[in-house]
């Protein structure tokens, strides 16, 4: 009896997968669109003996396209309002929105466009697409990790870095590290 | 040789000389008859940082292009370190070197105003920088201070809030004002001397005291 029981145990133990399986890239296949529930574009400036600069932008759109027979033919198009910046202080949101920083008065967005996109995982992939911001176009990659797929929603977790002094933003370097570190939650919604 | 800094003795002190052709005997410390060349040099040379501090202070904070006003306030953060450390060395060179005598044509309350307005300028040349420095790190901002690109000045161990903060500014402004206030005080005084009663208080500080041969 107590072989019988051992040899259930040992079956039922390797019939489990060693972890629960994430959401695949592919089941996610769908047109979506960004919505701001659920989403957090979040970025960090670090400082040099000092406090980080970090912040979000409160107002975006954006569409994700993901064909069903290829994920790595996805299309992401994503703008962001820089007027919509919040880092909790309000002289450092209109520093940021000056001329010294995103020139809000002069340049209305932040335009991301997809170029090629390469799964790395079930559940992620690079994509490397145009950053458009104070008219300069420089390519830049993110990792993108998929974490939640249900009932036409998905959500996204992107993280990236960009060098700010090449989009004529480097007031303040090297006080203010060059490097802008995203770290960003998308959620869209299918149609 | 003419070059070589000398130091004979003098009355019993140590004196120090500096003989480059056409300034002879051109005193490097001061004398009870006349300041030396430490001295001047010090003087003139914190007399335009200063002015020039007060320029860019008000300068930065009315410029309306913002990344040259963060520039601004950085070479102000930096340039007041530098006048806090010249008046330092100012200090120092004045406790170690000898307090010339006032000029013999100065009346009584003349003195007395001068005496009075030199003290007060030294207090100010020494909190003000302080107060800015402590404005800076009391900020809710948290800016670092990279002094002239090389190294970070750290933050005095000050509470930081809107509170804290706000304080440290205005006592940095009514410094300044009150700084301005002496500073013309003390030009005007030196402009009258010079042009008005025509006597040599300003060349005092103009020309090294030279040694006697």
């Amino acid at each position: 009896m107590l072989k019988r029981v051992a040899v259930a145990a040992a079956l039922l133990l390797f019939a489990l997968p060693l972890r629960a399986e994430g959401p695949s890239l592919s089941d996610a296949a769908g047109r979506y669109a960004l919505t701001p529930q659920g989403s957090r574009l979040a970025f960090t400036v670090p400082a040099a003996g000092g406090r980080a600069i970090s912040g979000r932008f409160l107002n975006f759109s954006g569409r994700i396209d993901i064909p069903s027979d290829n994920v790595e033919q996805a299309r992401v198009v994503i703008t962001i309002f820089p007027d919509s910046v919040a880092t909790g202080e309000a002289r450092v949101d209109a520093f940021l929105k000056s001329n010294a920083v995103f020139d809000t008065a002069n340049e209305r967005a932040i335009t991301f466009r997809s170029i090629r996109v390469r799964r790395t995982g079930a559940d992620t992939a690079t994509v490397e697409g145009s950053l458009t911001a104070r008219g300069h176009t420089f390519r830049e990659v993110f990792d993108v990790r998929l974490v939640e797929f249900s009932r036409g929603r998905v959500r996204f977790h992107v993280e990236g870095r960009v060098l700010r002094s090449r989009y004529g933003m480097d007031v303040g370097t090297p006080l203010y590290s060059n490097v802008v570190d995203f770290d960003m939650d998308l959620a869209a919604r299918r149609g | 040789m003419a070059n070589r800094v000398r130091m004979p003795p003098v009355a019993g002190m140590l004196v120090l000389r500096y003989n480059p052709p056409g300034m002879r005997n051109v005193m490097i410390r001061n004398t009870k008859d006349g300041y030396g060349l430490v001295a001047i040099i010090l003087h003139w040379m914190l007399a335009i940082l200063v002015i020039g501090q007060i320029g860019l202070g008000v300068t930065m904070l009315r410029v309306a292009d913002r990344r040259l006003s963060f520039d601004l306030i950085q070479w102000h953060k930096s340039i007041g370190l530098l006048i806090l450390v010249l008046f330092a060395l100012r200090l120092i060179w004045r406790v170690l070197s000898t307090v010339p005598r006032p000029a013999a044509t100065l009346k009584r309350w003349e003195r007395l105003t001068s005496s009075v307005v030199h003290r007060l300028l030294y207090a100010i040349f020494l909190v003000l920088p302080l107060s800015g420095w402590a404005l800076v790190s009391a900020s809710v901002l948290g800016i670092p201070t990279l002094v002239f690109g090389l190294f970070l000045l750290p933050h005095l161990p000050l509470t930081v809030s809107e509170a804290s903060e706000n304080f440290w500014r205005s006592a940095h402004l009514v410094m300044v004002l009150a700084g301005a206030i002496l500073i013309c005080a003390h030009i005007l005084a030196a402009l009258r001397h010079r042009l008005v009663l025509g006597d040599k208080v300003l060349d005092r500080m103009l020309h090294p005291a030279r040694a006697k041969e």
